[in-house]
């Protein structure tokens, strides 16, 4: 080992057993945070997507002006004006809905799961709208409804053409969730701040947060890059 | 019309801030995006080592975290620059690291990543023909790139550059965390004064949207315009 890595851990009392466990649970938090408002997004960006190609500009006027909105202002102003604005609605603190949105952590989940959706609503649609014609044709030819057209020839069709853009999607999420440490929630980047602030030692506290981070952004992408193998392992060239 | 409780003028220096910040680091950026690509592409082994870890590296890293790392770190490295040189040297030299710049290198560094990835596909795009000519006319190597390659090149990096400006014009929002007086922060502080959230942060919402769409509108522009030349199948 270097000398002056030996000296480095001689000295260390930033890295004790203590904020190992604040950056762990600040990890937990992060990732519960980021799977969660993904995980709400998608499900709600298929329907949408699926309205958003519709012909009749009164159904899919209204997703692409939340598509718009959500995608044309920052995800901060949008964390604001959910995580301060909901307690300002009148009557909202005799509900029940107050013991929920009163912790930081479901305003941020909310903010987070209107922004993924918005940009997953239109990386979906994109790919239905790429679906080649004669697929389609193949289908009505067959005699599939509507219903059973977009489950079984669409979608899955779609999905292929859309796993590399939503895995772009699901890393610039974890990216930006380290804004949830403003509205007091303590994630990864949360931990560091804290960290820093009680050692006053921002290289320690904030170079290994980094390095927490691009570990999960490369499990994320080999995760993703697996799923891809697998989704398009029928267009795998003959003997490979 | 929209009262502003007195907070407009600040709002709109804010806003000035703002544009100011994206503008420096898109700069910033498009210089680092044309230094990294050149490095990429070069035969050199070691500059292309260096500009593909820094492009892994800024991507793997959350553009704040990479922001407080500059701005509390930035500090801590002029206070050990200045004592070390007052210690050696004797002289007296000090500066307070502001939020502005440690917004402007850390958007510009993470967003010259990007760029390096958009310059880098836009030189490849270029045929090489058109080198094999330049070089049969006895072009240097600078000449080919001033003449041949970079006007070409442009025409295949302009939507690239356009996303990323559009990404770039959001991120600055960030700046606000560390303590720089932009519209954020301005309205930030309004909206908890007045206790008005959605009376400060809409209009703010609002300068965004039409910041980001007119530069939507003015990147459309320029790509008809660069590709005038072009006949597109379809």
């Amino acid at each position: 080992m270097p000398d002056f890595i030996a000296q480095w851990l001689d000295q260390n009392e930033i890295f004790t057993a203590m904020t190992i466990m604040e950056y762990w649970n600040g990890l937990v938090n992060t990732v519960q945070l980021v799977f969660l408002s993904l995980v709400i997004g998608l499900v709600f960006a298929i329907p949408l997507a699926i309205l958003r190609t519709s012909k009749n500009p009164l159904v899919s006027g209204p997703v692409w002006l939340y598509t718009y909105l959500f995608r044309g202002t920052p995800l901060l102003i949008q964390l604001y004006i959910i995580y301060y604005g909901i307690a300002q609605i009148p009557g909202i603190q005799e509900t029940f809905w107050w013991e929920i949105f009163r912790e930081p952590f479901y305003p941020a989940l909310l903010a987070f799961a209107l922004n993924t959706c918005a940009y997953t609503t239109e990386i979906i649609r994109g790919a239905i709208v790429s679906t080649p014609a004669g697929e389609i044709e193949a289908a009505k030819a067959y005699g599939m409804n509507w219903w059973l057209r977009m489950r079984r020839i669409v979608l899955p069709s779609a999905a292929r053409r859309a796993v590399q853009a939503y895995s772009n999607e699901v890393i610039f999420m974890l990216h930006s969730s380290a804004i949830a440490s403003v509205v007091t929630i303590v994630d990864l980047t949360g931990a560091a701040r804290n960290i820093y602030s009680r050692f006053y030692a921002p290289f320690d506290a904030f170079i290994f947060v980094a390095l927490l981070y691009m570990a999960l952004t490369f499990i994320l992408v080999f995760a993703f890059r697996k799923l891809e193998n697998h989704l398009l392992r029928h267009q795998r060239p003959v003997g490979s | 019309m929209l009262d502003l409780k007195g907070y407009g003028p600040e709002l709109l220096d804010g806003a000035v801030v703002t544009i100011e910040l994206a503008f420096l680091s898109l700069i910033l950026a498009l210089t680092l995006g044309l230094i990294g690509a050149s490095s990429k592409l070069s035969g050199n082994r070691l500059a292309k080592a260096i500009a593909t870890f820094y492009t892994t590296v800024v991507r793997g890293i959350p553009d704040l975290v990479m922001m407080l790392l500059f701005y509390y770190g930035g500090q801590v490295m002029v206070n050990m620059l200045s004592d070390f040189l007052w210690d050696a040297y004797e002289i007296d030299f000090f500066f307070q690291f502001d939020p502005f710049i440690s917004g402007v290198v850390t958007i510009g560094l993470i967003f010259g990543a990007y760029m390096t990835e958009t310059f880098r596909g836009a030189f490849l795009a270029v045929e090489t023909g058109q080198i094999e000519a330049a070089r049969a006319y006895g072009f240097t190597r600078w000449h080919t790139f001033r003449r041949i390659m970079f006007p070409q090149m442009l025409r295949h990096a302009l939507p690239g550059i356009g996303n990323n400006w559009q990404v770039l014009l959001k991120t600055t929002a960030l700046v606000s965390i560390i303590g720089l007086t932009d519209m954020v922060r301005v309205a930030e502080e309004a909206a908890k004064a007045e206790r008005m959230p959605f009376h400060f942060f809409i209009p703010v919402a609002a300068v965004y949207l039409i910041l980001t769409a007119g530069s939507e509108l003015f990147i459309k522009w320029l790509n008809k315009r660069a590709n005038v030349g072009v006949v597109q199948g379809g």
